[in-house]
């Protein structure tokens, strides 16, 4: 992987901070005051369960949906305020693929390159698709792909700006095992290159063995968090299924 | 503003290369329009007296029920493709994509009212060839993609979505319209500037401001 982060991130501080985000969907409280913080140089894997508020707080976290309340701060900019500027930052990849099903892999990339305004977008579209191993097809519709082609090219789409802070929900999800080396390879080489990965996971065997840091969700509220190396899969497991928390509980 | 007219040219870019490709709103919306004016000549003997009073109320029926039909599909596609999120993630003032989305509507519209003019010479013996009917076409062509636009985005997100953008756009365009019908009229009655540009006029002042005001409002209306 050559992925080197945007250079105009800005590296004090953590790569995204947030501080007492809440998001509600009507009368449904997706995230409920979360804090949580993401270091440069390490990938945070967050686990919970379906409706724990995984999504939301990556969607959160890439601009892409204004929180109720609270704050975000990604790569050292307010996302309120320098909204721009944290998507330039921000690489994200989320369950769809957001790619166009009637134009190639090469062409949804170049489209994509030159809407973030990368320099040379076609030599950075070649690089990307060599990147991912995704050469071979970048010629054909990506309505004629494989899922896990499919997901190839949906996180060459994220690295294309090389962005500072990665994020990724599920990426592991109906990937076969070179897939998922694929998805460590490129989070590995994110995190190792001076950037920061945040990505949400099911299982936590799987998700510990890629992460730094963990965090757990549930029912919108950080249950716990920690280094991998000092947590074992069955202790997350253990979190991930207890009754739901107190207000109390939710710190991070 | 350089970097808005870029991001738009290449949101327009892509549109146009993925219509070109599947060309499933352009044949559709085409179908309609056709079938429309068509159906208008079982409705009444079009006789040349007639024609020349109602006439341009037909195109412009056949035109607006047209146009709806596209503007819906605009961002439709994006968000049935979940492609909307990909250009919401964009690092580009939401300037850009608005505009990049009213000039793929334009162009929808514009090609399906070229498309549409020898038929209206076939089935009504109507010419619409003429210079100031199309300055008023063109004209209220590029109002009625600027309100559409707009309100295809805010439609998108609301269930009944087919229903709510004509509810919205028709009585917002309502003065475009009037001015449109009133002003093709003046220009087959063979109307130079004195009788047209009244109406020409009119139809640019509402250009301007529904685009101001669409490009000022699009940034709310595209954030969660």
């Amino acid at each position: 992987m050559t992925d080197q982060p945007a250079s105009t991130a800005t590296r004090s501080g953590h790569a995204l901070e947030l501080r007492g985000v809440s998001k509600t969907y009507g009368t449904t409280h997706a995230l409920r005051s979360v804090d949580l913080d993401a270091a440069w140089e390490r990938v945070l894997v967050l686990f919970g369960h379906n409706g724990a508020g995984k999504s939301t707080l990556l969607r959160v976290a890439a601009a892409l949906v204004k929180p109720t309340a609270g704050s975000v701060t990604t790569a050292g900019f307010d996302a309120d305020r320098h909204t721009q500027r944290v998507r330039a930052a921000t690489g994200y990849a989320g369950h769809g693929t957001l790619l166009y099903d009637d134009l190639t892999p090469e062409e949804n990339l170049r489209f994509y390159a030159r809407l973030h305004g990368v320099p040379q977008p076609d030599e950075r579209t070649g690089e990307v698709l060599r990147d991912v191993g995704a050469e071979r097809w970048a010629h054909r519709r990506v309505r004629g792909l494989s899922n896990g082609m499919q997901k190839r090219v949906a996180i060459a789409r994220a690295l294309l700006h090389r962005p500072a802070l990665l994020l990724l929900d599920e990426p592991d999800s109906g990937l076969d095992v070179q897939g998922q080396a694929f998805v460590e390879t490129v989070v590995r080489a994110v995190a190792d290159g001076g950037g920061a990965v945040v990505l949400s996971a099911h299982d936590p065997a799987r998700g510990l063995a890629i992460a730094d840091d963990f965090a757990v969700l549930r029912g919108g509220r950080i249950a716990a968090t920690g280094e991998a190396a000092s947590a074992a899969p069955d202790e997350v497991a253990a979190l991930l299924s207890a009754p739901p928390i107190n207000t109390s509980e939710g710190a991070a | 503003m350089r970097e808005t007219l870029r991001a738009a040219l290449t949101i327009y870019a892509k549109d146009v290369r993925l219509e070109l490709r599947t060309r499933e709103t352009l044949f559709s919306v085409l179908a309609f329009a056709f079938v429309v004016a068509f159906i208008f000549t079982f409705a009444f003997e079009p006789s040349p007296q007639l024609i020349a009073s109602i006439g341009p109320g037909i195109v412009w029926v056949a035109w607006i029920f047209t146009a709806v039909l596209g503007m819906n599909r605009t961002f439709l596609l994006e968000h049935e493709r979940g492609t909307l999120d990909g250009l919401r993630l964009a690092p580009v003032p939401r300037e850009a994509l608005y505009l990049g989305k009213l000039l793929s509507v334009v162009t929808l519209l514009v090609t399906v009212e070229a498309l549409m003019l020898p038929a209206f010479l076939v089935l009504y013996d109507l010419s619409l060839f003429n210079v100031w009917f199309i300055a008023i076409a063109l004209a209220a062509t590029v109002g009625i993609a600027a309100v559409g636009t707009l309100f295809s985005a805010i439609a998108v997100h609301t269930r009944a979505r087919e229903v709510l953008l004509p509810m919205l756009f028709l009585p917002v365009a309502l003065p475009l319209l009037i001015g449109a019908v009133t002003g093709a009229r003046e220009a087959l009655d063979g109307e130079g500037w004195d009788g047209v540009g009244r109406w020409l006029q009119l139809i640019v002042a509402f250009d301007v401001v529904f685009l101001v005001l669409s490009s000022l409002v699009f940034e709310y209306v595209l954030e969660e």
